[in-house]
């Protein structure tokens, strides 16, 4: 995709709420500097205007700024990431920013709930038969446990990362979702 | 290899068949989808881009749609070949210029494409020539389920399938049909006719060429919102106002014909003219000059000239084919002198080096 402002490829995709409006950005480095410096500068301006006042979907500048600071168990990211890139982290964002982003996309789709199709888990028992649950949640804990394999092994606690790697083996085995070769 | 074999094909979006193809050059569904256990593409490590790219080449393989398929690792590709998937809409732009494990598996007759770690871990595809979304969304529903049997696809009870954007969220469905609209371009209807799209949230764009400024005119129709609707009842918004456009259109046809039938039909000549005696001749020319001869061909304005004809021109003359049929890499300029060479003998001898 290209830059919005040159020709430059954009590797910046912003997603910014105005006035409950969703606006997308796609910026090339230098023209995304320039874009988020002028927002801060503009934000803190509209701080000191309105003491405060709502910001974005019926939030605070301190409120908002707290939201940003919030990090993804699974895989790290923030909410402040996620609004500069307009690109969630991994599937848990969804559970754990649950309440920060329904307003967001309550704006976009103007609903907050799938109607459309669902898994079918009927097909997809686990091999001792169990019926598997509609969310992946489960599934999505592994992305947490590889994290804290490799802070394991870094510790050199080689007992904890044999520990979690064998968890992990179990979760996908009863999801089917062991890395194969053919 | 197998990129020379599609080289002599059109592909099925430009086939120019199928219902209302005169004004529908083609229907496509795109799903979104995600394994659960790994980060979205974006934050995914390189090894994380490797592994993810492995489980869904492995495991595709195992279900009957996947063995029919051609994979093809995009990293080891040439720019030049990544470009030509691209213009055969196979890949997306983003998808070619991306770097890191990424991969595309193709159906022999171009009609699915499964995209490996686009902006989502799997992007489904499928696509027909002319108006035809009920189809459509029959045969990527079926692969959709097969897949699903096999791959853990990242699924919450409240927000459905999960995407690495939240404008995809919910059934992950773009559904999409691009309309050749030369008549409401020419007449000036077409603005007021897409901002009345904006009012029922549907998005237009224009077909993006070379330095991917809108041009031509080819307009895609899609869906904005993906969540909260089932996948009919939004394959069924698209689907409900492609009837009234292409009336516009026809409508649009008809005045033209009407009342200015000699203008449009020195218009048309002169486009054909050019096309035929060029020397050196733009990509963006190219499609703009094709779409009037296009016109003029469904309005009886120009004989010896299929639909078909000038739907294979509209690929080939892009620059990847061009560079691809050649077997030679070319700058813009030289490219511009090849296209209208091609051209040139393509209206002489009808059609050459044709399937
Ligand atoms: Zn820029
Ligand atoms: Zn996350």
């Amino acid at each position: 995709m290209q830059c919005q402002q040159c020709d430059k490829q954009a590797m910046f995709h912003i997603t910014e709420l105005e006035a409950g409006e969703v606006r997308e950005l796609h910026l090339c480095e230098d023209h995304a500097r320039v874009y988020l410096n002028q927002a801060e500068a503009d934000s803190q301006q509209e701080d000191s205007d309105t003491e405060g006042g709502p910001l974005g979907v019926g939030q605070t500048a301190k409120e908002l700024s707290e939201i940003d600071q919030l990090v993804c168990d699974m895989c790290g990211i923030t909410f402040f990431e996620f609004r500069n890139q307009g690109r969630l982290g991994c599937p848990n964002d969804y559970v754990q920013f649950e309440n920060e982003l329904e307003p967001l996309i309550a704006n976009i789709h103007g609903e907050v709930e799938h109607r459309g199709r669902r898994p079918n888990r009927q097909k997809q028992k686990t091999v001792g038969g169990e019926v598997l649950p509609e969310s992946t949640e489960e599934l999505t804990r592994v992305i947490g446990m590889r994290k804290d394999i490799r802070n394991a092994v870094e510790g050199e606690d080689y007992e904890r990362a044999g520990k979690l790697r064998d968890e992990i083996q179990k979760i996908l085995h009863k999801w089917h979702a062991e890395q194969s070769g053919n | 290899m197998k990129f020379e074999v599609l080289n002599t094909s059109v592909g099925e979006w430009l086939k120019g068949t199928g219902p209302e193809s005169d004004i529908v050059m083609s229907s496509r569904v795109r799903l979104a989808r995600n394994l659960a256990h790994y980060p979205f593409v974006s934050r995914a490590s390189e090894t994380e881009r490797s592994e993810i790219e492995d489980f869904l080449h492995s495991h595709l393989t195992k279900t009957s749609v996947g063995s029919r398929l051609e994979y093809t690792n995009l990293g080891g590709l040439e720019d030049l070949d990544r470009q030509f998937l691209v213009e055969r809409q196979l890949i997306s732009r983003e998808h070619a210029d991306a770097t890191g494990a990424r991969g595309v598996a193709i159906d022999p007759a171009e009609q699915i494409s499964l995209m490996i770690n686009e902006e989502d871990h799997l992007r489904i595809q499928c696509i027909h020539s002319g108006l035809d979304l009920e189809a459509v969304w029959e045969q990527i529903r079926g692969v959709d389920e097969e897949i699903e049997a096999v791959v853990p696809y990242a699924f919450h009870q409240r927000w459905g399938y999960l995407t690495a954007c939240p404008t995809n969220v919910g059934t992950g469905i773009r559904v999409s049909v691009m309309l050749h609209l030369p008549a409401l371009v020419i007449t000036r209807q077409i603005d007021k006719v897409f901002r009345s799209l904006h009012k029922i949230s549907l998005a237009v764009r224009g077909l993006y060429g070379e330095g991917s400024q809108a041009f031509g005119d080819f307009y895609q129709i899609s869906n904005q919102i993906t969540l909260g609707r089932t996948e009919g009842e939004l394959i069924a918004q698209v689907a409900d106002v492609v009837p009234v456009l292409i009336d516009y259109e026809r409508r649009a046809r008809e005045f033209l014909l009407q009342e200015t039938e000699q203008n449009v039909h020195d218009q048309v000549s002169r486009a054909f003219g050019i096309l035929r005696t060029a020397q050196t001749i733009s990509a963006e020319e190219t499609m703009q000059l094709l779409s009037r001869v296009r016109m003029g061909v469904l309005l009886g304005l120009v004989d010896d000239l299929h639909v078909s004809d000038v739907n294979k021109l509209l690929v080939r003359t892009q620059p990847a084919h061009l560079q691809k049929m050649k077997g030679v890499d070319l700058d813009t300029k030289d490219r511009n002198i090849e296209r209208a060479r091609f051209l040139r003998s393509y209206f002489e001898s009808g059609s050459p080096d044709d399937n």
